[in-house]
Parts: structure tokens; sequence; C-alpha cells
């Protein structure tokens, strides 16, 4: 008989997400008694909810590894990480989306409430130190997401994306789980320490395969091909503050899911896991540049251009080095100051009520909004990896990982996608800066001013100061190994 | 005598005919959410079995998580295919087709 637990488990680590879960449930009686009166008040209190998660996070101690709930949730410099940039892109798509909103008057309270659900769900999703809580994670952070994938319900598009995203998300948990089943049937333990210690290099067939099926899960939730079916209707589909969001923070939970398993479980079985992430690297990077070359929507270009980037992340994941995992982590820092960086612009391509999204509609937009289009163009370039754009070092990290875990091929086959990815983002300046100008856009909102200005700094300045993000990173790669 | 073996192969059977279930249907999006319920039916299955052989109740407890998330899984795709179905008037799996490419 096991002694029964009276104590109660230590709550200090899960702080921020205690604080967020009984925020939000306070947020949702305020939106629910004041009805749609509330939706300013809850706006303002979701932001102040993810900033203030963000301080408690950011004051977690670095240095040591703290797990918690029996062992199902862990607190170290790798969680400290992912969840900031977590609740950066969250706090970031609530205030993309205000104005977006309350123009197409789909303004209603249940849209921060649900972003800040999503939240709590990836940072479960990036503490797991269990395949339940991992599971449980992901499934908080899906079932919210499905909802804002469809969250402008009278329009076709919108539901749409939300069937589709829900159809195959669900696959993709299916998918995760039965792999789960697998590695728990083979091994006996769910927890990640248990499995490391189960498995050893000669691992049968069973674990195998259920290694395969968690690898096709969690490239589901990443959109790392051969799984990315989903992502380019849901992006384009998708109201673009939602499309930002989901290009930005469970991008972030997604990478931190996908290395917790394999790098904090399964680190003696390198040998089968990392063949297939080399693969799925190859084929992101590949898909992703040719792939994007005829998009003539934005949204679309930028849902190609995210699985590119996955891609890249990925090949850190593949050398399954510590200098790798450092790659990845300053990879996603930087994917998602470029990533909010696009939307914030693409969002404020409006006149008169009306979205454009097509990339004809930026022509000529140096002569119109000279400081957009030279923003946008840093965008571009630093995402094409032009030095000494913040996007270059991403590349650079990773590619250096890789060639000193032996994978030469896989780095070079990088670099030739991103010459070719290249050719897309340079059309994007070439049009704004070469082609005929158009009517003016109105002036931007001042919360996509504050984004674009910050994820602007990050990337044009990122070369003069690396060395506090790339130190975080390298903590936080450090603490998994 | 029924071992653990059989109880993997019954599952490992729901889990295909679920996949297969939303790949090759092209009739009705209700089939594609009861196909996910095969699939999660069947990982139970897994989840049980290895619990019993193993002798260990984490597998059981895995269990009734996966049973309570697809109980709230359903709700939602639900829900999403009712909206779906006001704005396009049809739940035909060929007619989730507005955007392509």
């Amino acid at each position: 008989m096991p002694t029964v637990q009276t104590v109660l488990p230590s709550l200090t680590p899960l702080l921020p997400e205690l604080v967020l879960a009984v925020g939000v449930m306070v947020l949702i009686l305020y939106g629910s008694f004041r009805g749609e009166r509330s939706v300013e008040g809850v706006n303002v209190g979701a932001l102040l909810l993810l900033l203030l998660a963000l301080f408690l996070v950011m004051s977690q101690p670095a240095g040591t590894k703290v797990t918690t709930l029996s062992g199902a949730f862990v607190q170290d410099a790798f969680s400290k990480v992912m969840k900031s940039l977590v609740l950066l892109g969250s706090a970031a798509t609530i205030l993309l989306s205000r104005d977006y909103f309350q123009r197409a008057k789909i303004d209603r309270f249940e849209f921060p409430i649900l972003i800040v659900l999503c939240t709590i769900g990836m940072m479960v999703m990036v503490s797991a130190n269990d395949l339940i809580a991992l599971y449980l994670g992901l499934e908080l952070q899906s079932l919210a997401a499905y909802v804002i994938a469809a969250f402008h319900r009278d329009d076709l598009k919108s539901t749409e994306a939300g069937l589709k995203y829900f159809v195959l998300g669900a696959l993709s948990s299916g998918m995760l789980l039965y792999g789960a089943s697998l590695i728990y049937g083979f091994t006996g333990t769910v927890s990640f320490p248990g499995i490391v210690s189960a498995l050893h290099e000669d691992a049968g067939f069973g674990i195998v395969l259920g290694i395969v099926f968690v690898a096709a899960g969690v490239s589901f939730k990443m959109s790392a091909v051969p799984f990315h079916m989903w992502t380019p209707d849901v992006y384009e589909g998708s109201p673009t503050p939602v499309t930002a969001f989901f290009a930005s923070a469970p991008k972030m939970a997604a990478v931190a899911m996908t290395v917790r398993v394999f790098i904090g479980a399964l680190p003696d079985v390198t040998a089968i896991w990392q063949q297939i992430f080399v693969f799925v690297a190859i084929a992101s990077m590949t898909l992703g540049s040719f792939a994007a070359i005829g998009q003539r929507n934005i949204k679309r270009l930028l849902a190609y251009s995210s699985i590119g980037n996955i891609g890249y992340a990925l090949i850190g994941l593949a050398a399954g080095s510590e200098e790798g995992i450092r790659g990845v982590v300053i990879y996603m820092i930087i994917y998602l100051a470029m990533t909010l960086g696009a939307f914030a612009i693409l969002l404020s391509m409006r006149r008169r009520n009306e979205m454009f999204e097509t990339i004809e509609d930026l022509s000529g937009l140096s002569r119109t909004h000279p400081w957009l289009a030279f923003c946008l163009a840093m965008m571009m370039f630093s995402l094409a990896g032009v030095p000494p754009l913040a996007g270059f070092f991403g590349k650079f990290y990773v590619f250096a990982a890789a060639i000193k875990a032996g994978l030469v091929t896989l780095a070079v086959i990088g670099v030739v996608t991103s010459v070719v990815g290249a050719y897309y983002y340079l059309r994007v300046v070439k049009i704004m800066y070469f082609d005929e100008a158009k009517a003016p856009y109105e002036a931007m909102a001042p919360g996509l001013r504050i984004v674009l200005f910050l994820s602007s700094v990050v990337v044009i300045l990122f070369w003069l100061l690396p060395a506090p993000l790339v130190g975080a990173a390298g903590a936080a790669a450090k603490s998994l190994f | 005598m029924i071992g653990l073996s059989h109880y993997l192969t019954v599952a490992a059977i729901l889990f295909t005919l679920g996949v297969l279930g939303i790949f090759i249907n092209r009739k009705n999006v209700i089939v594609i959410l009861m196909s996910v319920e095969l699939i999660l039916l069947a990982v139970n299955i897994n989840f049980v079995a290895f619990s019993t052989h193993l002798n260990d109740i984490t597998g059981q407890v895995f269990a009734l998580f996966v049973l309570t998330v697809a109980a709230a899984e359903a709700a939602i795709g639900l829900a999403i295919l009712v909206v779906f179905f006001r704005n396009r008037g049809s739940i035909a799996v060929e007619d989730v087709s507005v955007m392509k490419g």
C-alpha cells in the first residue's frame, strides 16, 4: 500500500499559472454580469493579468530545477524563457486585436478570456514533466484555439478555418495520445525522468512506434511538414489578430513541448528520433520556401513562412545537443519578434473599414508610409536571413550547432532553402519600394504601434546587444542537460 | 486465454479505422467527429490494457482524463459545426472548401 500524501504539494512554482487561472475566472464572472459593456474592462484586465504573470515568471529563480505536483510539473530556466515568450505573444495579441475587432463589430469579451485560457494551457505544456500534464496542457491550449479560430462566427471563412483546425487538431491529439499510450505501456511510467531510466539504446518496436506517433502529433501542433496542411487555410480564414496569435505564442509552446519530450524524456534513444526530425526539418524548409513563391495573400505567405521557420528551428532539435537547443531558443525569440512585427503591419493595412491582405496592396508603401515600409522591409530582410538583422543570428546559431553535431548536409540544405526563400521576401520589398503607389492607409492604432515598435527594436538592434538573449537561451538549454 | 496482445490488436484496429474514417470519408463532418471519438477510445483501450498488465494505476487515471477531455472536445467540435452550418447551410465534407491551395 503506498502511503497517502497528506501534505499539499508546493504551489510556488505554479504561481503564474494559478494567478492566470484565478484571474480569468474573475474576468469571466465580470464579463457575464456586465455583458457587452464589459469588453473594454475585460481586455485591460486580461492584458494586466498576462503582464503580471510575465513579471512572476521573470522573478522565478533560474538556477535551480524545481518539480512539484508529484513530479508532474517542472520549473527551470527553460520553462522561464519559453513561458516569457508565450506570455509576450499572448499580450501582444490582445494589443493587436482590440482595434480590428471593434471595426469588424465582433468585439466581444470572450476573446481575451479565451486567449488567457489558451495561455494557461501553453504554460502547462512548457512545464510538463509527465505525459498526463503534457496532454492536459495541450488540450487546454487546443480547445481554446479551435474556438478563437472560428471567432468571427458569422463569417464563412472563419468558421471553416475553425472546423478544419478542429478536425486536424483532434486527429493530431489522438496520434500523440496513441504514441503516449505505447510509451507508457512499454516503459511502465508516464513521468519523463522515469521514462529516461526505463529506456535503453536498443528500444523495442513498441517504443519506436510510440516515438513515431508522438513525433507526428507534435509536428501537427508545430505545423511542420508533412503535417502542415491545416496551416495555410487556418491562417487565411481566421481573423487576422487570431492568425497573429497562432503564428506566435502556440508555436513557442509547441516547440517547447517538443524539446521537453524529446530531450527531457527520450535522450538515450536520440538515434531513433534524430532521423525523424532531420526529415521533418528538410521537408519543412523546402516546402516553406518553394510553396510560398506563388502566394498572393500575405496571410498565406506568412503561413508558409512559419512552416519554413519551424523547419530551421527543428535543425537545432535534430542536432540534439545543448548548443542545438540554445539555437532553437534563440531562433524562437527572434521568430516571435519578426512574426509579431509583420502582423502588426498587416493589421494596419486598412482604408475605410476595409482590410487589405494581398501583396499587391503593399505596392508603393514606401511613398505613402515610409516608416511602415522601412519596418516591413527590415522584417522581410530579417526573415530572409540578411546580416546584421536578427534573423541572420537565429539561423547562424542553429546551423553552427548542426555542423558541430555532424549534420552538414542538413545545414547545407538549410542555407540553400533560405536563399530560395529570400526570393519571395525580397519580392515584397521590391513591390513596396519600386511599384506604383496606391492611396494611403489609415493611421495605425496605438496597440499596433507598440507591438511594431518593440519587435522592430529587437529585429534591427539585436546585433548591438545580443548577450542578454543569447545568455538566457544558453541557461535555458543548460537546464535540460 | 485473452492476453495483452489481443487488446492491443483491437485498439490498433480501432485506431486505424478512426484515422481512415477521417481521411476516406467524403460525406459528412459528423462521421469525422465519430472517427475522432473512435481514435480516443482506441487509446483508452490501450491505456487500460497496459495498466492491468503492468499492475499500475496510472494508465487508468490517464484513461479517465482522456474521457473527460474527449467530452469537452466533442462539445466544442459540435459547436463549431453548428456555426459552420449556419453560414454554409451544409455539413458535407466537400463543402468545407472555400479556401484551397
